[in-house]
């Protein structure tokens, strides 16, 4: 066992109110300079949906991530040799189209402009090249827009489809959708590693951040087309590429991340996980449908004595167990099973995990208008059939399960049946109207009880920040230690370098 | 006076540039180490220049470097009628890459966004590798058999320049535009530190070898 820790994340899509807020909070921290307008580190996006850059789940096209080759575990962008011989010119590399042209209004017309009788208008530049563009694509420029030919239609999750669920989901009265917030995954076998032929980008030992070294990257871009989830970015003018940081000076210091931190809706929870770097490989090279089993197997139980006593061998700190045992993301991914990862097909072992949303596939349409209870049932059981039709649900279960656990819709119909329990089981203790055999059918189906309703309730509905963010102590006085004088650094603020970031020759 | 100047002082005052400030620019500013690809910007236009010149540039280079290194090896590869092989394919080669060179010419020119993060630099090797390239094929053209008299001037001259018993006898009788394809050859290794052309050195063989997935610990 080779027990490492690592920083992971909890998204809970039925609270994500799509308001964008964390992407602003991320913007306005790390990616308001030139080079890096277009750059998202933390962007929403509507799905059904093509997302942003434009269809970044298309990997026949983009190349990003690993494939099995025989028994080889490969970057689907091919070998070491393929690499270096594509370096010129690297095909699967999208470019500044696929994300869009960022730009500014030329304001001071509104100023300038001589006296007349139109009212002057400030026009839109290009910040690339200072010369008037007509916008045809901006940040979040397919928000809403469930039923779009040229967004929702062209979502390649929609593949897994029939024609005709494909069809209904178009259909104006059951037109859909729910937000996908989506950020660096810190993956316990990141794709962007493996294809940075610098060796700029790392993983911390001690935390799992995956880090571009910006003093190592030289520019030749095969992150970018590496990272399946188009979370690299490369900076067009500074010739380096950059990714979410996940915020480590704030963490460092004990703060939660900026996204995290300014969520409006509280989607978002941070926590440690202990997990079995020995089993990266194997469990990133089983058949698509083991894949969530195997890398919730790498992740370890942060109570079982053995892991304890391993882990500390391994000088890993007590402080760092004890926030492990308290890790909501722990809670949602391991114990309560109800947490998947996007897109596990993959193969990179994301660590942002998803609660999938409930809320869009209960409502359903009865003889021309909406009504949320099945016409077919009793009154008595209104709320069961409210909660039960997930054959009818608008979001067809193959849609998400295409999302989040590569096809297997059996994983996604158990967590829905387990927080419907929960749903019920609330619902009887604050209205009274769920019957005791109803109510035990429910914890039969979703595999849950009594107790673990109200520990998920309590987490989803009512936690605390400290609830939502367990940030473990990060050692930073260790990490300046090891590299320098300590004394140096004392009451002393900044990192990384002074230079300028910016081309100078 | 001129000839010594030229030939003996300049290669050993370009090299010397370029080793120290290589060496000064990657202690003092790492960070501007970059290829500074322009492909996020442009993408297809950049294969068909990118891919011909690096291709051609690169196995022309490796050649001019393996007569200069192996001299014997190189000789056994031109005697007899091989030669009209192995020159047909360096001036297939010299072509190729000139022409991915008008290539990424006309793209720098043509598209905005790639003329916005053009740098004076930039412009500045574009026209001298043109040059270069050009000068390359010109003489291959008219002054035949270049690979053979090629280890019986140039070789021996940068031997001795490399033996620090330089003789500039072996290059000045040669003609002008050879002796300008050498000059603007090592003034091209003299701002090798001050320009874009230092990712030749960050070239990412290592890749290679090293594992697929890197983990630093503070400790």
């Amino acid at each position: 066992m080779n027990i490492r820790t690592q920083i992971s994340m909890v998204f809970h899509l039925d609270k994500c109110i799509g308001c964008h807020t964390c992407s602003i909070a991320c913007k306005n921290l790390w990616t308001d300079r030139k080079g890096a307008e277009y750059m998202w580190w933390n962007n929403v996006e509507t799905k059904p949906g093509t997302g942003y850059p434009t269809k970044w789940e298309e990997q026949s096209e983009y190349k990003g991530g690993w494939e099995i080759k025989g028994d080889i575990l490969k970057p689907k962008m091919r070998g070491r040799w393929n690499r270096l011989l594509n370096i010129f010119s690297s095909p699967p590399m999208p470019t500044i189209d696929d994300y869009y042209e960022p730009w500014t209004y030329r304001y001071e017309d509104l100023f300038n402009a001589p006296e007349g009788d139109d009212q002057p208008t400030a026009r839109p530049i290009s910040l690339i090249t200072g010369e008037p563009i007509n916008i045809e694509a901006g940040p979040n420029w397919d928000d809403d827009l469930s039923g779009s030919t040229i967004y929702a239609r062209n979502d390649p999750n929609l593949e897994s489809l029939t024609d005709l669920e494909r069809e209904q989901l178009n259909e104006l009265e059951r037109l859909v959708f729910f937000y996908i917030p989506r950020m660096c995954n810190h993956c316990l076998n990141p794709a962007c590693v493996a294809t940075c032929p610098s060796g700029a980008i790392y993983k911390r030992g001690e935390d799992g951040i995956v880090l571009i070294d910006q003093k190592k990257c030289r520019g030749w871009r095969m992150c970018v087309s590496g990272c399946p989830y188009k979370k690299s970015y490369y900076n067009w003018n500074t010739g380096k590429s950059e990714k979410c940081i996940l915020c480590f000076p704030r963490l460092e210091t004990g703060q939660v991340p900026a996204c995290m931190h300014s969520c409006v809706g509280r989607i978002r929870y941070l926590g440690v996980m202990l997990y079995d770097a020995d089993k990266i490989e194997d469990s990133a090279k089983v058949s698509d449908d083991k894949l969530v089993d195997t890398q919730l197997d790498t992740i370890l139980d942060p109570f079982d004595e053995k892991v304890i006593t391993a882990a500390k061998a391994q000088g890993i700190y007590d402080e760092v167990i004890i926030a492990a045992q308290n890790s909501p993301t722990y809670k949602f991914v391991k114990q309560w099973k109800v947490a998947l990862p996007l897109h596990p097909e993959f193969r990179t072992l994301p660590m942002l995990f998803y609660v999938p949303p409930l809320s869009p596939i209960i409502a359903k349409m009865e003889s021309g208008k909406f009504d949320v209870v099945n016409a077919d049932s009793t009154a008595q059981t209104d709320h069961l059939q409210l909660f039960h039709s997930l054959a009818d649900s608008r979001v067809p279960i193959k849609y998400l399960a295409s999302l989040f656990s590569a096809g297997d819709t059996s994983k996604i119909d158990h967590i829905y049946k387990k927080l419907i329990a929960v749903r019920l089981y609330m619902r009887s203790i604050t209205v009274g109207d769920v019957t005791q055999d109803d109510l035990k059918k429910a914890f039969e189906t979703g595999n849950t009880n009594a107790e673990e309703a109200v520990m998920i309730y309590r987490l989803t509905s009512l936690p605390s920040i400290d609830e939502r963010f367990v940030i473990p102590p990060m050692y930073r006085e260790e990490a300046i230690e090891s590299f320098g004088d300590v004394y140096d650094h004392k009451s002393g603020i900044g990192f990384g370098f002074m230079q300028k970031a910016e081309r100078r020759l | 006076m001129t000839n010594s100047f030229l030939f003996i002082a300049f290669p050993y005052l370009s090299v010397t540039i370029a080793v120290i400030f290589t060496v000064y620019r990657f202690t003092t500013d790492r960070y501007s180490y970059s290829s500074y690809s322009s492909q996020f910007l442009e993408n297809k236009e950049l294969f068909w220049g990118s891919v011909p010149w690096h291709y051609g540039i690169i196995i022309i280079l490796l050649l001019h470097i393996f007569a200069l290194i192996i001299p014997g090896a190189y000789r056994w590869l031109l005697a007899g009628s091989r030669i009209e092989l192995f020159e047909s394919i360096g001036l297939g080669l010299a072509f190729l890459s000139f022409v991915g060179l008008i290539i990424l010419a006309v793209r720098r020119l043509s598209d905005s966004k790639v003329t916005a993060v053009s740098y004076a630099t930039d412009w500045l090797l574009l026209f001298l590798f043109l040059f270069q390239v050009g000068s390359g094929i010109y003489i291959a053209l008219t002054y035949r058999w270049g690979s053979l008299w090629y280890l019986n001037t140039i070789v021996p001259w940068i031997w001795s320049l490399f033996s620090f018993t330089p003789d500039s006898s072996y290059v000045v009788v040669l003609p002008m535009i050879v002796k300008l394809h050498i000059l603007n050859a090592f003034f091209l290794i003299a701002i090798i530190p001050f320009t874009r052309l230092v990712h030749i050195i960050s070239a990412p063989i290592p890749y290679l070898w090293r594992p697929y997935q890197i983990a630093r610990w503070y400790k």
